[in-house]
């Protein structure tokens, strides 16, 4: 495709197997051979003739040049296209990692988180009873807008079919169902009627059993498309190496055999192919292995702490929502082994919440990352002592203590405080690592930018030089 | 060479044969042991549940005969004799801690519960039981402020609560069973009721009867109407048709279920009916309790003490107080006429 403009009439080395026809020879003697006679060879294959051809033209110099000038700029353009086509892969992957499949997952945790929240601010709301304060009631109506908003996003992301479209399906579903649950709580507990607890125990169950388990399975799923994003845009552009290095290769051996043939040291058009090529293959090892090393730290210190802090918060979530339910539900439904149901709950998520600060302030980097999750585990402990005295104070039968203690205002010392100030620190850690993981993210992106076009570019200049290079010495045969 | 490897493969396969008859041998005999002790274990199990039913129920003169054998007919009369005396180390050690610790239910409308709207700030507990617990600790402690403390006790955490001396009574609602008898002492009854069947009142179901057929009758876990309903369904007594729907963990999501459309009727102790009733004006009871079962206040085995001097209060209450009681609490749900509630004049041990 580079030679012809330059080589003569007919160029056996362009001869490509499906172009049979060219050489006049071959034409003539293999179709239908008029028998009789001479015993005609078999019929031959085109791609026989083709290395027929090919094997012609390497018994002369300028045909062994044309052949070589072939090579070598096919090679040339192959490592170019190759690199631009893997780098366009990589930093298409950097993209959905930065601009897609991040922020979607960030917004399935959204929703899970949303959901959790409007259990919880539910439960608050309805244990303050007719004295209800607007800010829970904004706060769940919030919560429930979040939502259906995130899972609307989720919705537009996810393919027709597929498992995420059908559990943001399900969650519609349940959602409405969910919430008139809860207004038929609140309206019963306007009344009076304890059945109001009754009510918010099943909006509850369905919450804790059935929606909260879907939201997860959706921030699961983004998570795992995000992290397939992570392996296509790190993984090594092997091809692109490779065909580097053997175009490489090929080049500094075709200068030596000019070399050889022809006593002349540079032969232009080769060095400046070689250094095209030469530059395209630093630029990609540099370009990728910087963009991978950002986006690794990208996944290590971004989304792995986000990843801990989301199930943390959750955890948090799922607690406070479990300690008001205790209250509510006072002693109406109760473990195998005798507890309160909830209460037994409200302990095993506290545990995952120690757990889980404990991890990401282990995996936090800097100190502005460990900073609010050491304060939230100060927070938590503080919880988890006021809660003690709440439990107390119910046992005891002082019930309005213990409410006091849960929701009370702030001169009571309440849980509730506690919660918002674990909560009100994990948001800060989160955005914290969400900014780290943009910044790192990004500059990955960034790294590859202009590789995929630059490495195409370069490649057809190599080409190039590597044509004219050979065309120079075919010349000196005229 | 040959023969020789044969004879081995036959000795070791008549070896193995031997042995594994030797282990069919052991797990027979096993098999054999564990047969009898349950024989000899469940025999006595099918009694309990028996004579339970028929003590609850009142009813079956085949389960009488079983009954007889337990000595255990009237498992409301087992209460021993009021009286007045404060001798007692119980009501010693009350009086010195200066306060009667009561376990109570939270979430029994008109009978033990908490209303979030009271007007007061201590949102104090109310209902039938409230009422008789209050009476209880003022004949005790003399009629003073803080002379009672509360304590939540869920459904399953009654007879432990009695027993790790948690509380020094419970008045929630607990039905004097004979099963229950073996763990704690029971008062005299003070109030009589029976399962019964709740239902909308538009619903076609009349009672405890074959209008429940291919209805989904809703219970709670562990509740006394679940074992009749499953007995009755087993002997026949229940129409084959009726479902019992998953029991639900408290007698009160069965009226959450109800109001959903998810069972069509529920059964439970005529005196909880009531209480759902209460706080739904589009059900009411059908037809009438078809058990027979009391309340009774339940306190420590060891306590006689404090068991006379709770059977001498019910004493008077029933003579004053109880009446007016039931017309604040439970006359809106149960009727005007509380003849069938009132427990008949008491029989002591």
């Amino acid at each position: 495709m580079t030679d012809t403009s330059k080589g003569s009439a007919a160029p056996p080395v362009l001869a490509a197997p499906t172009v049979p026809a060219v050489p006049r020879q071959s034409a003539y003697a293999p179709p239908v051979p008029p028998g009789g006679p001479d015993p005609a060879p078999p019929r031959r294959t085109a791609f026989m003739e083709g290395v027929d051809q090919v094997r012609a033209a390497s018994t002369t110099e300028p045909g062994r040049l044309r052949i070589i000038g072939a090579a070598l700029a096919f090679l040339v353009v192959a490592f170019g296209a190759v690199t631009a086509w893997q780098m366009s892969d990589r930093s298409s992957a950097a993209d959905d990692v930065l601009y897609s499949s991040q922020p979607l997952s960030v917004a399935a945790a959204d929703v899970y988180r949303a959901l959790a929240d409007a259990n919880t601010a539910a439960s608050s709301g309805f244990l303050a009873g007719g004295q209800e304060t607007p800010e829970f009631r904004t706060r769940y109506e919030r919560d429930i807008r979040d939502a259906a908003d995130g899972l609307a996003k989720a919705a537009a992301a996810s393919e027709p079919g597929s498992s995420s479209a059908d559990t943001v399906a399900e969650l519609n579903e349940l959602l409405p169902e969910y919430k008139g649950l809860v207004e038929r709580a609140r309206s019963n507990n306007r009344l009076g009627y304890p059945l109001g607890g009754a009510y918010l125990r099943y909006a509850d169950q369905k919450m804790q059993e059935e929606m909260l388990p879907k939201a997860e399975r959706l921030y699961k799923n983004e998570n795992q498309r995000l992290s397939d994003d992570y392996d296509s845009a790190t993984s090594y552009p092997w091809a692109g190496i490779a065909l580097g290095v053997l175009a490489l290769g090929a080049l500094v051996w075709a200068q030596r055999r000019s070399y050889h043939h022809t006593n002349r040291v540079l032969n232009q058009g080769l060095v400046a192919s070689t250094a095209a090529c030469a530059a395209v293959l630093l630029w990609l090892v540099a370009g990728h292995t910087l963009a991978r090393s950002e986006l690794l730290d990208s996944y290590d210190n971004g989304v792995r702490s986000l990843n801990v802090l989301n199930d943390a918060r959750i955890a948090s979530l799922k607690a406070r929502g479990n300690e008001n339910l205790t209250l509510i539900s006072r002693g109406a439904e109760t473990t195998k082994s005798g507890e309160d149901k909830f209460d037994s709950d409200f302990k095993k998520d506290m545990t995952t919440l120690s757990a889980k600060l404990a991890r990401a302030e282990d995996i936090a980097e800097d100190q502005a990352g460990r900073g609010p999750v050491s304060e939230a585990t100060g927070n938590m402990e503080v919880w988890l002592d006021r809660h003690k005295e709440a439990r107390k104070e119910d046992n005891e039968g002082d019930y309005q203590a213990a409410l006091d203690k849960i929701i009370g205002s702030e001169d009571k010392k309440p849980t509730g405080e506690c919660f918002d100030s674990v909560v009100k620190n994990l948001e800060k850690a989160l955005g914290h690592e969400q900014a780290e993981f943009k910044l790192a993210a990004g500059d990955g992106r960034a790294a590859m930018t202009g590789l995929p076009v630059g490495a195409a570019v370069l490649a057809v200049l190599g080409a190039s030089g590597a044509v004219l290079g050979i065309g120079r010495r075919l010349s000196e045969y005229r | 060479m040959r023969t020789v490897v044969e004879g081995g493969a036959v000795m070791t396969a008549a070896r193995r044969l031997k042995a594994s008859l030797k282990g069919w041998g052991g797990v027979g005999a096993m098999g054999v042991a564990c047969a009898l002790t349950a024989a000899f274990v469940l025999v006595p199990l099918r009694e309990v549940p028996l004579t339970d039913t028929a003590a609850t129920a009142g009813s079956g003169a085949s389960r009488g005969a079983y009954a007889r054998a337990e000595e255990c007919t009237d498992p409301e009369k087992q209460s021993p004799a009021p009286s007045g005396a404060e001798s007692g180390t119980t009501i010693a050690a009350i009086k010195k801690r200066g306060h009667l610790v009561v376990g109570v239910d939270q979430n029994s409308y008109r009978w033990g519960y908490r209303d979030p709207n009271s007007e007061d700030d201590k949102a104090d507990l109310e209902g039938f039981d409230i009422d008789l617990a209050h009476r209880i600790a003022d004949e005790i402690l003399g009629d003073r402020e803080d002379n009672i403390r509360f304590r939540a006790v869920p459904t399953n955490q009654r007879v432990p609560a009695i027993r790790d001396e948690q509380v020094d009574m419970v008045v929630r609602t607990m039905t004097i069973s004979c099963s229950r008898l073996k763990e704690v002492a029971f008062s005299a009854p003070y109030f009589r009721t029976g399962q019964q069947v709740l239902a909308p009142k538009s619903s076609t179901i009349e009672g405890y009867d074959e209008t429940l057929a291919e209805k989904k009758i809703c219970t709670a876990t562990g509740s006394t109407a679940l074992d009749t309903l499953e007995a009755d369904k087993e002997d026949g007594d229940l129409v084959s048709s009726a479902v019992i729907s998953p029991p639900v963990p408290n007698q009160l999501d069965c009226l959450v279920r109800l109001q959903l459309g998810e069972v069509d009727a529920v059964v439970t102790d005529g005196a909880l009916a009531a209480s759902q009733a209460a706080q739904d004006p589009t059900v009411e009871l059908k037809g009438e309790p078809f058990t027979t079962e009391y309340y009774g206040v339940a306190m420590k085995k060891e306590a006689t003490d404090l068991v006379r001097r709770v059977n001498q209060v019910l004493e008077d209450y029933r003579a004053s107080g109880w009446n007016d009681s039931y017309d604040k609490w439970l006359a809106p749900t149960l009727g005007e006429d509380p003849s069938t509630s009132r427990p008949p004049p008491p029989e002591y041990k």
